[in-house]
């Protein structure tokens, strides 16, 4: 079960398609009702990052397989721009834009698994994992 | 058009239309066979095409009087496929060619003759092109405005108390409308408790939930009290999660519960009439 499905995202209309991806995996791994709302929440804040901060990248999303285990991985990635201070954006509250600053804190809440990588210039990889209960 | 081809053309046109069927026939195999949903081709059609063809080469450019318009037209309205359109010209093409490489060796006349299809050929191609992207940018933009539409209205239901009820996703296009209306809104029916019903937001992540914030605020400055209504309980849990603060104003999970509310606030009672 390695299949794994891309969203580009460009617009505010890709980052609607990256959610309907994500909840129509996770209905099918068997999530449940919380944590379908959970992992389309998550998907959300990250496109809407790449959408905001990079212009542009994508969403992927593939069920994974771990000994028995079975979970879901949302794999944010772009160009753009990077993240220079990676403590600061994980702090609540912390926005560069006016919003609520509560998206990538949030994310790594809302999900099991999170981490960052983030290079200046470069671009920006971010993973997170729900674990199936 | 060079005289030779046309002539060559009308000399060999039962062969260039079986040739060209072929093609044709080959590609709705391949359709038919790749494609979940199923094309219903038909052979008037192919001859009407083919006929159309005959037509640009002898007479005249059927770009622009219309008639390939009216044929565009025509294979989309039976449910043909665009790559029917642009296949079958590149069918013709090709068969048109294979006949010139075999009547012609002189190698220069042969570009010549090369060019003179493509300058032949383009233009339908184009036509096809510019017609299909049109239709579909119309089809986006009715489609966008009938969105807008059904966007964010708000009505007031009892003296004083008006009820917005949101459906569907929330951009940054909409919630600048979601703001506009419930202020004037607010405003036109002297609303003094406003009822956000959001049952029918999939999802509410920090953008929404700011927008939100952002527009309750701004009716709390007029004077008035907005309600946020139809919390689901997934909502309510990723919320939390987000770490959003919604605690400035009052929350209910169904909009009877927010009803209720609004009631009192505005000193009014529902009698019933026993």
């Amino acid at each position: 079960m390695d299949i794994q499905s891309c969203v580009e995202v460009r617009n505010e209309w890709d980052i609607v398609s990256a959610r309907q991806l994500g909840r129509n995996m996770a209905k099918e791994l068997g999530f449940g009702n919380v944590d379908q709302a959970r992992i389309t929440t998550a998907i959300s804040e990250l496109a809407r990052n790449i959408y905001l901060y990079a212009g542009r990248g994508k969403i992927c999303i593939e069920p994974i397989d771990q000994l028995g285990r079975k979970g879901l991985r949302i794999v944010a990635l772009d160009n753009g721009p990077g993240i220079r201070e990676i403590r600061k954006v994980m702090e609540d509250g912390y926005t560069t834009s006016g919003g609520l600053g509560a998206g990538l804190p949030g994310v790594k809440r809302l999900m099991d698994e999170f981490s960052i990588e983030s290079t200046v210039d470069v671009g920006t990889e971010i993973s997170a994992t729900k674990w199936l209960r | 058009m060079d005289n030779l081809i046309v002539q060559m053309v009308n000399e060999n046109q039962e062969t260039l239309r079986m040739n060209w069927l072929k093609e044709v026939n080959l590609f709705k195999e391949k359709e038919l066979a790749g494609m979940m949903t199923t094309f219903k081709f038909n052979e008037e059609t192919d001859q009407q095409f083919f006929e159309m063809l005959i037509k640009h080469i002898n007479y005249y450019d059927i770009s622009k009087d219309g008639t390939l318009d009216q044929f565009f037209d025509q294979v989309l309205h039976t449910g043909l496929p665009l790559s029917y359109l642009t296949q079958g010209l590149q069918a013709a093409r090709r068969v048109i060619l294979n006949l010139l490489v075999e009547t012609e060796k002189d190698k220069e006349k042969l570009a010549a003759l090369y060019r003179e299809i493509d300058r032949w050929l383009d233009p339908i191609l184009n036509r096809v092109v510019e017609n299909s992207s049109q239709i579909w940018e119309k089809t986006v933009s009715i489609q966008k405005t009938a969105l807008l539409e059904l966007s964010a209205p708000l009505i007031p239901v009892f003296k004083n108390i008006s009820v917005m009820p949101l459906i569907g996703s929330i951009d940054t296009e909409r919630a600048k409308l979601i703001m506009e209306n419930l202020l004037n809104g607010v405003i036109k029916y002297r609303s003094e408790v406003v009822l956000i019903d959001i049952t029918g937001v999939p999802v509410v992540d920090t953008m929404v939930a700011h927008h939100i914030i952002q527009a309750a605020d701004a009716v709390r400055l007029l004077g008035s009290t907005c309600i946020l209504v139809g919390i689901r309980p997934e909502i309510a849990q990723t919320i939390v999660s987000l770490g959003i603060d919604l605690s400035l104003f009052p929350t209910k999970s169904t909009l009877q519960k927010g009803m209720e509310n609004a009631l009192e606030i505005t000193n009014q009672q529902l009698i019933s009439n026993k």
